[in-house]
């Protein structure tokens, strides 16, 4: 470890590092703007300026960019130098020259980087009473705003939109002091990652604009540590809250997981919280006045429930916590999971291989980390965009470390990497149904149906594993991908292989795990990934219940039943016609659900549920990484609460010896740890509830949360007493522990002097690094030394039926959320119904693009317009996932069409 | 006299002091005022003389609260033994020739006893409140007032020797040539500073000391409780003054323009003016001061002037 | 002894010295323009409302007693969607007014605000809003911003270069 001397001071610092990446570890307050952790330096801003001397001796020194030197042993250099500092003040007051007097109309204000770091230079009086430089705006789209006059040329935007995230509609224009960075025109940002410029962006030129709706500073904002519920990744989120509603969210650093950036799905779906479309009041059905009471709906429960056989409905995207406590009221064998049988036995295969601990399964920073990447049949682009873009990481990073193993150049020297990187790339192979975005940074990639992608699978393992059976009638393409795939596979040291649930095939993880496998046993460190569907349907597949078709064949010769269903719309899982028989047999059905949709419609009890954001939760994601989701307020209205509290109440309700008390979450994860053994250490995601801090909770709220006496005087003048939570150690007030809280505990990221989002630096462990305390999130499953069992059974080569199709799913990143469509600018993105078929399909049926189809499935005929996809294979058509508004299909079904225009 | 005559002197001195203690309420606080460059109360009524009113209204009407903790009855006899005690005391002051509740012969011993009696208020209100301030206050108002007792009689002794009689009217008669303030001024002085503690006025006013004991021996009382050590206080500051007056300052001796009552209620008033000044100007000493400088001056010093009188009348006599 | 003879001499002849007193109702107080009294939002020149909603004065408030929720007109002008007061929190330290950056908020020499109930004390935006600059007459927030918020135009506001022309090399 070497040791550098800064102001004569010696410090123990990482080797590898630059001078700005050391000093920040160690905690020192230096300014900087163009560096990032992700992204490393290119020496553009001139901020953080410090100087180097030679020796003991020399006493002048020169003046240095600290992000543009390397730690070296010995090193003597100093941060506090006049001569230094005042060459920072300096450069900070030439890009205030023409920083607009903004602020106060500014969503940046207050948690700003500039301004962080125009105090921390001490330039406070601005001398300059010249001209100031204009520019016109451009509308990027109803997520992003634009105020082009505040940006000081600092080019991180175009360095992470470009670069990192790869996106190509963002640049930079025009020359010298007028450089511009935007779009060519006005437009939408096409990147699904552009949401990451708000934070990227060290001042306000780019913000959040769902926020500017109802804008709120970030001191003013009640924040608790949530966990994004859009998809499976488990992506750490901050979320903010004022009068009642949410207001933003933002990035929760987690090396492991997110790390520094969410996608736009995930940052901008909160709306959901806010709709008007939530179910504020139990509703008792077929009642002259249907609005009831807390204790009215919770007696009318109890004449339902107690006499009836129970059915419990679980939900994928409801915690831990509530499905296990569903489950303990209706009792195991009674407990479903409200999915079809072919995604439940899918899911079970994905938990029975993690479960085995056979094969390790990456976390994202591992992705990250991975040098070759073969993504298997999944469409990570829409249904795990966060994972696409360390799957992008791991790209230019393996390229990255090619080429400096030639040239020694340090990692963090971005351009000049990059400039040596020229056009490599690290070895990705995509293979999908359809080509993505990814495509162009892909070494291989092929389009093919579920079945063949397999079939592809099962003979790169073939090739890994010669022991493994060959794939019959194997055509010369497909020999040809799997041995350039395998090479390439064979060559990595810690290869990852990604698949998932969206194509609905498991033979394409059973191909995914042989070859993970297989790879394993080669003396490599295989990482072997799934993406799964919602936010917890790895913790629902993880309880190991039947599926939705088992329940409809369990309730026909039942009578009496009563159906609990939680947070689920099974008509977004399971074809109408299947639901509707099953709610034909159902004598009371009790729907517990967030939002109003096609089930609830059905229900006779309603139960308004609390969101994410108004409950305390536990969901597992797709690495099996369960991670604490903390309630970020208390819903004004009382009848909304956690349904893992409603369920309990049912539950105390129905026994006489209850003691009626309400559980913490951490009661109901000791009791899921000690009924379901595969749990074991989901109770320490988080500290207790009862966890203090010398005594203190900690705070929500900032200490310079404003209004506490004015908030509610409009209603009444007397201040009420703070909100009291019993479930988590965090509490409603500005009072409470100010110092660094546990990682899972963090509500918000600030420090003294660092307001903006880049207060993180003073929360990890070194930059970039993990958290202090350890990263959040615990894993439920390792890989063992259990040795693999690999599958022999491989499925016949795809082949196209006549005047048949197979009906598949696409998913769309805006469009397919059950959820996120709630947010208005999120909505407009979404694409309208269509059909895909491949070109030669369309041509045989003599269609054309826009064409109107009729689709018949399940008895029903939907009409849409017709898309031709020319990369799509014969045979398959594709009908756009969980759009507002559209059924479930039994997907993998074949179904037929006709053109007759009505 | 006939006894209808006695019964209207009872109730006309009744009346009176009662009223004058009312009064002193407002003449309190607006000399108070004064003194500190404001106006004091002049709203309510003509020149702000209803706030006796008000002040006696809300006495009356607020909760008249006996701590629980409390000893009850001591607690409700505390008041009362501090109006009766000075009331019993006016009985033989007498205010013009003829106008005299009791023409006792031990005049003057009856006062001291009556003034030494006052201090059983003090203790046993502050006892029975069951409260460490308030016994602290009690404590320091029974050493205080205990020792202040001694030199109140003994410096009143001058003036009995030079008047050679217990009866206040015989002492006021004493005086007709001469005042005794010419003849007795340290009595006069001794007198008055142990009238000033006696009456536990600023700044005697130790055994309340609101900003050491938060009003000590009464800080449990409220409503007309309350209201009687208030008026409790308000009396003895007449009395002592009327005291003042009879035994130094010739009573209702005066020129003949004006009758003997108006002169001796002039009088009067002049030292309530100086009660009240005493209040305004002088700072409250520390309490060992104020025993130390009881015991180790005053004590001395009104000796030495029994001393020197009795000699002088000694020879004067031979 | 003589000092108290002294002092209490000295006491008494203020008995003859002028009164302080100002017998308030009929009396009035000189208020200097700088009094802080009761806080009103001004308007600009143009006769909007000054407000920007940048809830600096809700931060600055030591006793927390001002709440407000800003939003944006179609041209996208900041003004506060409702402002809220509690004065029977406020103690008129000025730190608000000190606050603002655009001048909006302003404390008047007026304190005659007593109410027989607490909540009466609740000011809303309504209440606090009047038709007046006070005391900064001509300032308007959006002519030194650099937003085009329907007030100027990019590049018409004081000490405002032209837009910049993205496509022109010329320096």
């Amino acid at each position: 470890m070497p040791t550098i001397y800064i102001d004569n001071k010696p410090f123990d610092v990482k080797a590898g590092k630059n001078l700005l990446e050391a000093c920040l570890s160690l905690g020192l307050d230096l300014p900087y703007f163009c560096w990032h952790p992700a992204m490393g330096s290119i020496g553009a801003c001139r901020q953080c300026a410090i100087k180097v001397f030679k020796d003991e001796e020399d006493t002048r020194g020169r003046i240095m960019m600290s992000c543009m030197e390397g730690v070296k042993d010995g090193m003597r250099i100093s941060v506090e130098d006049d001569a230094a500092k005042a060459f920072r003040a300096q450069v900070v007051e030439w890009l205030m020259t023409n920083h607009p007097h903004d602020c106060p109309v500014c969503d940046e204000g207050g948690s700003c980087h500039l301004q962080d770091i125009t105090v921390m230079t001490g330039h406070n009086y601005r001398r300059y009473e010249f001209k100031k430089r204009t520019y016109p705006n451009q509308y990027l789209g109803p997520l992003i705003n634009h105020e082009m006059n505040r940006c000081i040329q600092c080019y991180r935007c175009v360095r992470y939109y470009r670069d990192y995230a790869g996106g190509k509609d963002l640049n930079v224009f025009a020359a010298h002091n007028h450089v511009y960075f935007g779009r060519e025109k006005d437009g939408v940002l096409q990147s699904p990652f552009s949401g990451n410029l708000v934070e990227v962006c060290p001042t306000g030129v780019f913000t959040d604009k769902t926020l500017k709706e109802h804008y709120t500073r970030k001191w003013d904002l009640t924040n608790a540590p949530t966990v994004c519920q859009h998809c499976s990744l488990g992506c750490n989120t901050i979320s903010g809250e004022r009068y009642g509603k949410l207001r933003n969210v933002v990035n929760r650093y987690n090396s492991e997981v997110n790390g520094y950036f969410l996608c736009d799905k995930g940052r901008f779906g909160y709306e959901f919280v806010n709709s008007e479309n939530r179910i504020t009041q139990p509703l008792i059905r077929n009642r002259t006045i249907e609005a009831a009471g807390h204790d009215a709906v919770m007696q009318h429960v109890r004449t339902l429930v107690s006499g009836h056989t129970l059915i419990g409905i679980g939900s994928p995207r409801a915690s831990l916590e509530s499905n296990f406590t569903l489950m303990e009221l209706v009792g195991k064998e009674n407990f479903y999971q409200g999915i079809t049988d072919d995604l439940v036995y899918i899911e079970q295969k994905i938990v029975d291989i993690l479960q085995s601990g056979t094969i390790h399964t990456p976390s994202l920073k591992e992705i990250e980390q991975a040098d070759a990447v073969l993504v298997l049949g999944e469409d990570i682009w829409n249904t795990a965009p966060v994972m696409a873009l360390a799957v992008r990481q791991s790209v230019m990073k393996t390229a990255a470390t090619h080429s400096t193993e030639q040239v020694p150049l340090p990692a963090w020297h971005d351009n000049a990497v990059k400039e040596l990187m020229q056009e490599d790339k690290g070895f990705l192979a995509n293979i999908t149904l359809l080509p993505s975005p990814f495509d162009e940074i892909s070494t291989v990639t092929m389009n093919a149906a579920p079945d063949d992608i397999a079939r592809l699978g099962f003979a790169i393992a073939h090739i890994l594993n010669p022991s493994l059976p060959e794939v019959p009638n194997a055509s010369e393409a497909l020999i040809n991908h799997a041995t350039n795939i395998s090479k390439a596979l064979q060559q990595a040291k810690h290869p990852v292989i990604i698949t998932g649930t969206s194509c609905w095939s498991n033979a394409l993880i059973r191909a995914a795990f042989d070859i993970a496998a297989a790879l394993d046993m080669n003396e490599k460190k295989a990482g072997l990934a799934f993406v799964m569907q919602e936010s917890n349907s790895m913790g629902l597949a993880m309880m190991r219940a039947s599926s939705f078709d088992r329940v409809v064949a369990n309730v026909r010769n039942a009578a009496n039943v009563t159906a609990i269903i939680l947070e689920n719309d099974l008509y977004r899982y399971i074809p109408a016609g299947e639901v509707d028989a099953f709610f034909s047999r159902c004598k009371n059905i009790i729907v517990l659900d967030t939002l109003h949709n096609r089930t609830t419609e059905k229900a006779h009890v309603l139960i308004p549920a609390a969101t994410f954001a108004e409950g305390d939760g536990t969901f597992v994601n797709n690495e099996a990484r369960a991670q604490r989701s903390s309630q970020v307020f208390m819903p004004a209205n009382k009848e909304i609460k956690e349904s893992f509290k409603w369920l309990s109440d049912i539950k105390s309700s129905m026994t006489i010896t209850a003691n009626g008390h309400d559980k913490h979450p951490d009661d109901l994860m000791l009791a899921l740890e000690s009924k379901l053994p595969q749990f074991a250490g989901v109770s320490r995601v988080a500290p207790p509830h009862d966890y203090r801090v010398h005594g203190a909770r900690i705070p929500r709220e900032s200490h310079r949360y404003s209004g506490r006496t004015a908030m509610l005087a409009n209603m009444t003048v007397s201040e009420p007493q703070p909100l009291q939570d019993d479930d988590s150690s965090l509490s409603y007030t500005m009072e409470g522990y100010r110092g660094m809280p546990p990682s899972p505990l963090i509500p918000f990221f600030w420090a003294p002097g660092w307001n903006s989002c880049q207060s993180v630096n003073k929360y990890q462990q070194e930059t970039g690094g993990s958290l202090k305390g350890g990263d959040p999130g615990v894993r439920l499953f390792e890989q063992t030394t259990a040795a693999p069992v690999f599958s022999k059974d491989i499925p016949d080569a795809y082949t196209p039926r006549p005047g048949k199709w197979m009906l598949l799913p696409q998913y769309h990143l805006f469009g397919s959320g059950e959820l996120s469509v709630y947010t208005k600018g999120i909505a407009s993105l979404s694409p309208e119904p269509y059909i895909s078929l491949s070109k030669r399909d369309a041509e045989m049926s003599r269609l054309n693009n826009g064409d109107p189809v009729n689709v018949k499935t399940n008895g029903k005929t939907y009409a849409f317009p017709l898309s031709v996809n020319e990369s799509l294979p014969d045979g398959i058509m594709l009908l756009p996932a969980g759009l507002t508004g559209l059924e479930a299909q039994d997907w993998g079904a074949w179904v037929n069409i006709s053109t007759v225009i009505v | 006299m006939t006894v209808m005559q006695h019964i209207w002197i009872v109730l006309g001195v009744l009346f009176v002091f009662l009223n004058i203690a009312a009064g002193l309420i407002w003449v309190e606080r607006r000399l108070l005022a004064m003194w500190q460059d404001r106006l004091g109360p002049n709203r309510a009524g003509p020149l702000g003389l209803f706030i006796v009113l008000a002040d006696t209204l809300k006495l009356f009407f607020k909760e008249d609260w006996i701590p629980p903790f409390a000893d009850k009855w001591v607690f409700i006899l505390a008041p009362a033994i501090v109006v009766a005690s000075v009331l019993m005391g006016l009985a033989i002051v007498p205010f013009a020739p003829g106008i005299v509740v009791a023409d006792l012969n031990v005049g003057l011993m009856f006062f001291l006893a009556m003034s030494s009696l006052g201090v059983y208020s003090i203790v046993l209100g502050g006892w029975a409140s069951n409260n460490k301030y308030s016994l602290l206050g009690a404590l320091r108002g029974a050493s205080q007032m205990i020792a202040y007792e001694v030199f109140m009689g003994l410096s009143l002794m001058g003036v009995v020797m030079l008047s050679k009689s217990f009866n206040l009217t015989d002492i006021v008669a004493a005086q007709e040539n001469m005042w005794f303030i010419v003849t007795q001024p340290v009595g006069f002085v001794i007198f008055f500073i142990a009238g000033l503690a006696e009456t536990h006025r600023l700044p005697f006013d130790i055994p309340e000391a609101e900003s050491e004991l938060i009003a000590g021996f009464h800080s449990e009382y409220s409503g007309m409780k309350f209201g009687m050590f208030f008026i409790g206080e308000y009396l003895g500051i007449s009395l002592i003054s009327a005291m003042t007056v009879t035994l130094f300052f010739g009573g209702w001796l005066g020129p003949a323009f004006l009758p003997p009552v108006v002169w001796f209620f002039l009088k009067t008033f002049v030292f309530i003016g100086i009660f009240i000044l005493m209040r305004a100007s002088l700072p409250r000493p520390r309490y060992d001061q104020l025993i130390g400088y009881g015991w180790k001056l005053l004590l001395p010093l009104v000796l030495l002037n029994l001393l020197v009188t009795g000699a002088i009348a000694l020879w004067l006599r031979s | 002894m003589i000092s108290h003879l002294r002092t209490m001499w000295l006491v008494f002849i203020h008995l003859f010295k002028k009164k302080v007193t100002i017998e308030y109702p009929e009396q009035r107080v000189a208020l200097p323009p700088r009094w802080r009294g009761r806080i009103v939002l001004t308007k600009d020149p143009d006769g909007g409302e000054r407000c920007v909603g940048c809830y600096l004065c809700a931060a600055a408030c030591p006793v927390d007693c001002i709440a407000l929720q800003a939003t944006e007109t179609e041209e996208g002008r900041r003004y506060p969607e409702f402002f809220r007061i509690n004065f029977s929190r406020c103690i008129f330290c000025g730190y608000c007014e000190e606050a603002c950056p655009t001048y909006a908020i302003q404390l008047i020499p007026d304190f005659e605000m007593a109410e027989y109930k607490r909540q009466d004390l609740v000011y809303e935006k309504e209440d606090l809003l009047i038709d007046s600059q006070g005391k900064y007459p001509g300032y308007n927030f959006y002519n030194v911003a650099g937003l085009d918020a329907g007030v100027k135009e990019k590049g018409k506001g004081k000490d405002e270069e032209k837009p910049v022309d993205v496509k022109s090399l010329l320096p």
